[in-house]
C-alpha cells in the first residue's frame, strides 16, 4: 500500500482508455469503407472493460485496476446499398457499408477522453502528495 | 522506537488510512466505465476509531511461522471495505458516480495534506527539542 499504487491503478485506466480511443479511431476511419459482401464489410469494434481483481491473500483490498477484457464486434449488420456501377458491387449490384454511427462514436470518444483526463488528474494528485511526503521534516 | 511513535501521535495512522482510501477512490475512478463494477470506499470515521483503539492498547506482536499467516503487530487492522450506494442506477450495473468520486478524492487529498502538515510540525518540534532550541 503506497501512493504509487494509486499511480499504477490510474495507469491501468490510461491503458484501457487508450485502447478504447484506438478502437473509436478505427471505427471512425472505416466509417466509409465499402465492401463487396456483408462478411467482408467492416464492423464497429468496442472494448469491454473489466476490473482487475487482486490476490485476496496478499492484497490489502485496495489494488483494483481496470483492463480490456476483450474487443467485441458490435452486432449491427452492414447496410446494403444498390449501386451496380460501383467497382466492388456483387453480382446483384449491391455494395455493403458498415453501420457505424459517427455521432455515437464521437460521444464515446468524448467520454473516453474525459476518463483519460480524470485518470491523469488522479495521478497528478498522487504525485503531488508523494512529493510532499518526501519533504516531510525538512 | 515506541517513544518516537508516541511522540508522532495519530498522524502516521491517518496518513496510512488516507493512502488506502485514495487507492480505493482511484480504483473507482479508473473503473468508471467498467460494466458491473461496484464503487468501494471505507468508513473513515470507523477505521480511525479502530486505529485509535489499537494505539491505546499496549502494542504487541505475534510470531509468524508462515508467510501466509496474518500479521499481528498491534498496528492497524485492515478497515472494512464497503460498497457505495449510488443515487442513480446505471443500466450497465456500474455504481461509480464520477462527481462523487472526484469530490471524495479531492477531500481525501486535502485531508492527507493536513495530516502531513501536522506530522511535519511535530517532527520539527521534536527536532527543535533535540537541538535545544539552537539553530
Amino acid at each position: 500500500m503506497s501512493l504509487f499504487d494509486a499511480m499504477n491503478i490510474a495507469g491501468t485506466a490510461l491503458d484501457a482508455q487508450t485502447v478504447r480511443l484506438n478502437t473509436i479511431a478505427s471505427n471512425m476511419a472505416n466509417a466509409h469503407t465499402v465492401a463487396g459482401s456483408a462478411e467482408e464489410a467492416y464492423r464497429a469494434k468496442a472494448p469491454v472493460f473489466s476490473a482487475v481483481l487482486e490476490d485476496s491473500m496478499n492484497g490489502d483490498g485496495s489494488q483494483m485496476g481496470v483492463r480490456v477484457d476483450q474487443i467485441v464486434q458490435t452486432g449491427a449488420e452492414p447496410y446494403q446499398e444498390y449501386n451496380p456501377g460501383h467497382p466492388l458491387a456483387d453480382e446483384n449490384g449491391f455494395i455493403y457499408r458498415p453501420s457505424i454511427n459517427t455521432t455515437t462514436e464521437m460521444a464515446n470518444m468524448m467520454q473516453a477522453s474525459r476518463s483519460f483526463q480524470n485518470a491523469i488528474e488522479t495521478m497528478n494528485t498522487a504525485k503531488q502528495l508523494a512529493l510532499r511526503t518526501l519533504t516531510l521534516g525538512k | 522506537m515506541a517513544g518516537i511513535d508516541n511522540a508522532l501521535g495519530i498522524s502516521p495512522q491517518v496518513l496510512a488510512l488516507r493512502t488506502q482510501r485514495m487507492n480505493l477512490l482511484t480504483a473507482n475512478i479508473a473503473n468508471a466505465d467498467t460494466p458491473n463494477y461496484k464503487a468501494r470506499d471505507i468508513d473513515f470515521k470507523k477505521a480511525m476509531e479502530e486505529a485509535q483503539a489499537m494505539q491505546a492498547q499496549q502494542r504487541f506482536s505475534g510470531t509468524r511461522s508462515h508467510d501466509k499467516h496474518f500479521e499481528m503487530d498491534g498496528g492497524m487492522g485492515q478497515p472494512d471495505v464497503m460498497y457505495r450506494v449510488p443515487s442513480q442506477l446505471n443500466p450497465n450495473g456500474n455504481t461509480v458516480e464520477r462527481h462523487r468520486e472526484h469530490s471524495e478524492f479531492m477531500d481525501n487529498a486535502l485531508r492527507y495534506q493536513v495530516s502531513l502538515q501536522l506530522l511535519d510540525s511535530r517532527i520539527k518540534g521534536i527536532r527543535n527539542a533535540l537541538k535545544g532550541g539552537q539553530a
